[in-house]
C-alpha cells in the first residue's frame, strides 16, 4: 500500500508541475476533431436520428482517454526505465511489484479522466448535448485502465525509444479509425465487425456512445475491456518480475 | 549476512558470472576489486534483486532474494553505479519519495531528511532540481537516499568513478562513518587504493569468477608478502617470496634491475589477473 501510495504521489508531483502543459495538450486533438468534424459536417449529417455531434463526442471521449492514459505511462515509464533508470529505484524499494504496477496504472487512468474532462466541457459548449451518467463514467474509468494497463506493458517490454513510436503508429493510431470512433460499424461487413468489436478500443466507443444517447448499455463491451484490463495487467506484472 | 551460492549470470553467450559463491559477515566492509567488465555491477544487481540469476542461490540476511520479497528489500540500500535519480524532482522530493516507498512515517522521514542533507552537505540545495547538480552531489544524494531507511547492508557499485580526487575523499570519510557504525558494506571499484584504503576484506573478480578474498594480509600471505621487481628487457617482472630473507637471497642471483619491497594490492592483482587469463 505505502508503494501504491508513493507512486500516485510522484505522478501528482509532475502532473502539478505540467499543468498547463497537459490542460492545453489535452485540448488540442478534441478541438481539431470537434471543429472538423463536429462543425464541418455538424447538424447537417444526421445519423439514424442523432445529430453527428452527439454521435461524434463519445467517439472522441474514447479515443481521447485510450490515447492520455496510454501516453501518460508508456511514455515516461519506457524513459525511466531505457535512460533515467529510475524504475530501479522502485525495484529495490520494498514494495510488491503489484503495487507499484496499481499506482502506474490508477496514475494514468486519471490522467485520462482527467482529459475527459475537459472534452467533455469543451463539447457541451460546441453544443453537444449527452446523457453523463454512471455507466457512461464507469465504461469511460475502465476504458482509462485498459489502456494505461497497455502503456504499463509495452513502456517494459519495448527496446528502444523507437519502439514506442512504431507501436502508437502500428496499434494505437489505427484504433482511432477503425473502432468506430467517427463512423457506425453499422455498414462494416460482418466479419470485419466481429473482428472490430474485440479490438480493445470498441468496447469504449460503441458502449458510451449507447449510453450517451441514452440506450442500453451492451454488456459485452464491459467484458472485453475488463478481459483486455486483466490480460495487460496480468503480463505487465509478470514482465515487471523479470525486467531488467 | 549475504550469502551466494553457486550464481551463474550468463546474457546470451556472454558469462556475466560464473558459478560464484561468497560469503559476507555481518559488519564487514567487502570490497569487490575487478577491472571493467569483470561482472562487478553483475553481481551488486543480484544481491539487490534488479537482476535475476540465471542459476544459483542469493540469502541476504537469511531471506532469500526476490523482487517481491519486501522484508529482505528494506535491510539493502543501494548507491547504483549509474545515477538513477528523478531529474525533475528536487534533492528533498526525491529523498521524501524514497522515504514513502520504504515507509518511514512522514514526520520522521522529514527528520531524517534533515540529518541526511547535514551529513552529505547538500542543506542549501534542498530545493534544487536534481538535473542540474553535480557529478558530485549527485553521488552524495544517492548516498544519503540509500541510508534514508537505515539499513543494514549499503551496497556500493563503483560510488567514486568521474569524481575529483577531494570529492573522493569526501565520500570515502562518508562511507567510513558508516562502516564505524557498524553497518555491513558491500563496495566494488577498479581502483586498488581505494580497496586498500577502505575494506577489511577483498575479493578479486575477473571474468565472472572470484579468483581470491581474504582480508589484505591474508591475500599477500597467500601469494606472498615479499616481492622482487625485476626490470629486464623492457618488461618489469614479479616475484613473490614469503619473507625478506628469501627475497634478499634470490635478489642477489638476479643480476640488474632489481628492487625489493613489501607487496601491494596492486602486485596481487597484477599476479592474479595475468596468472588466470592465460
Ligand atoms: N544487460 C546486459 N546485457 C548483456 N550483457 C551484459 C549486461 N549487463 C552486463 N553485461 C555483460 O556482463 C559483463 C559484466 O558486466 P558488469 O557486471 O557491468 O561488469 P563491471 O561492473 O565489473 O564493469 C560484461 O561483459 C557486460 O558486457
Ligand atoms: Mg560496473
Amino acid at each position: 500500500m505505502s508503494g501504491f501510495l508513493a507512486v500516485l504521489w510522484r505522478e501528482y508531483l509532475f502532473f502539478k508541475r505540467r499543468f498547463w502543459t497537459i490542460t492545453t495538450s489535452s485540448m488540442v486533438a478534441p478541438l481539431l476533431y470537434l471543429i472538423t468534424f463536429g462543425w464541418g459536417l455538424g447538424r447537417s449529417v444526421n445519423l439514424s436520428g442523432v445529430d453527428y455531434i452527439n454521435f461524434l463526442v463519445p467517439g472522441i471521449v474514447a479515443l481521447s482517454t485510450m490515447n492520455t492514459s496510454f501516453n501518460a505511462i508508456a511514455t515516461p515509464l519506457s524513459i525511466a526505465r531505457l535512460y533515467d533508470k529510475t524504475l530501479e529505484e522502485y525495484m529495490v524499494a520494498p514494495i510488491t511489484i503489484l503495487s507499484f504496477a496499481a499506482g502506474k496504472i490508477v496514475a494514468g487512468a486519471m490522467r485520462g479522466i482527467y482529459a475527459a474532462l475537459i472534452i467533455i466541457t469543451i463539447s457541451f459548449i460546441f453544443g453537444a448535448r449527452l446523457e453523463i451518467n454512471v455507466l457512461f463514467l464507469a465504461l469511460m474509468f475502465l476504458n482509462c485502465l485498459v489502456f494505461s494497463s497497455l502503456g504499463f506493458l509495452v513502456a517494459l517490454k519495448i527496446k528502444s525509444h523507437p519502439d514506442m513510436a512504431r507501436f502508437n503508429n502500428f496499434v494505437i493510431t489505427p484504433m482511432i479509425f477503425i473502432c468506430g470512433t467517427f463512423f457506425s460499424l453499422d455498414r462494416v461487413p460482418e466479419i470485419m465487425r466481429h473482428v472490430i468489436n474485440v479490438l480493445p478500443l470498441t468496447p469504449a466507443s460503441q458502449g458510451l456512445r449507447a449510453v450517451a444517447l441514452g440506450g442500453e448499455i451492451p454488456l459485452w463491451a464491459p467484458a472485453v475491456q475488463i478481459a483486455y484490463l486483466l490480460l495487460f495487467t496480468g503480463w505487465g506484472l509478470y514482465v515487471c518480475n523479470r525486467v531488467e | 549476512m549475504i550469502a551466494l551460492d553457486q550464481v551463474t549470470k550468463r546474457y546470451g553467450d556472454t558469462v556475466s558470472l560464473d558459478s560464484l559463491s561468497l560469503h559476507i559477515k555481518e559488519g564487514e566492509f567487502f570490497g569487490l576489486l575487478g577491472p571493467n567488465g569483470a561482472g562487478k555491477t553483475t553481481l551488486i544487481r543480484i544481491i539487490s534483486a534488479l537482476t535475476v540469476p540465471t542459476s544459483g542461490r542469493v540469502l541476504v540476511a537469511g531471506e532469500p532474494v526476490n523482487r517481491n520479497n519486501t522484508k529482505f528489500k528494506s535491510q539493502i540500500g543501494l548507491v547504483p553505479q549509474h545515477n538513477n535519480l528523478e531529474p525533475e524532482l528536487t534533492v528533498v522530493e526525491n529523498l521524501q519519495l524514497h522515504g514513502m516507498l520504504y515507509g518511514i512515517p512522514k514526520k520522521e522521514s522529514a527528520g531524517r531528511i534533515k540529518e541526511l542533507l547535514d551529513f552529505t552537505r547538500l542543506t542549501d540545495k534542498a530545493d534544487t532540481q536534481v538535473g542540474k547538480l553535480s557529478g558530485g552531489m549527485k553521488r552524495k544524494l544517492l548516498i544519503a537516499r540509500a541510508l534514508m531507511h537505515k539499513p543494514a547492508i549499503l551496497l556500493l557499485d563503483e560510488p567514486t568513478v568521474g569524481l575529483d580526487v577531494s570529492s573522493r575523499r569526501k565520500v570515502w570519510d562518508l562511507i567510513k562513518g558508516l562502516h564505524k557504525r557498524g553497518i555491513t558494506i558491500v563496495l566494488t571499484t577498479h581502483y586498488l587504493e581505494e580497496a586498500e584504503a577502505l575494506c577489511t576484506k577483498i575479493g578479486l573478480l575477473k571474468k565472472g569468477r572470484l579468483l581470491m578474498s581474504g582480508s589484505l594480509d591474508e591475500l599477500k600471505n597467500m601469494v606472498g608478502p615479499v616481492v622482487v621487481e625485476q626490470f629486464y628487457n623492457d618488461k618489469t617482472v614479479l616475484y613473490f617470496y614469503k619473507d625478506q630473507k628469501e627475497a634478499l637471497k634470490a635478489a642477489s642471483s638476479m643480476g640488474e634491475g632489481i628492487t625489493v619491497r613489501q607487496s601491494r594490492l596492486e602486485d596481487i592483482f597484477v599476479k592474479l589477473t595475468e596468472e588466470k587469463s592465460e
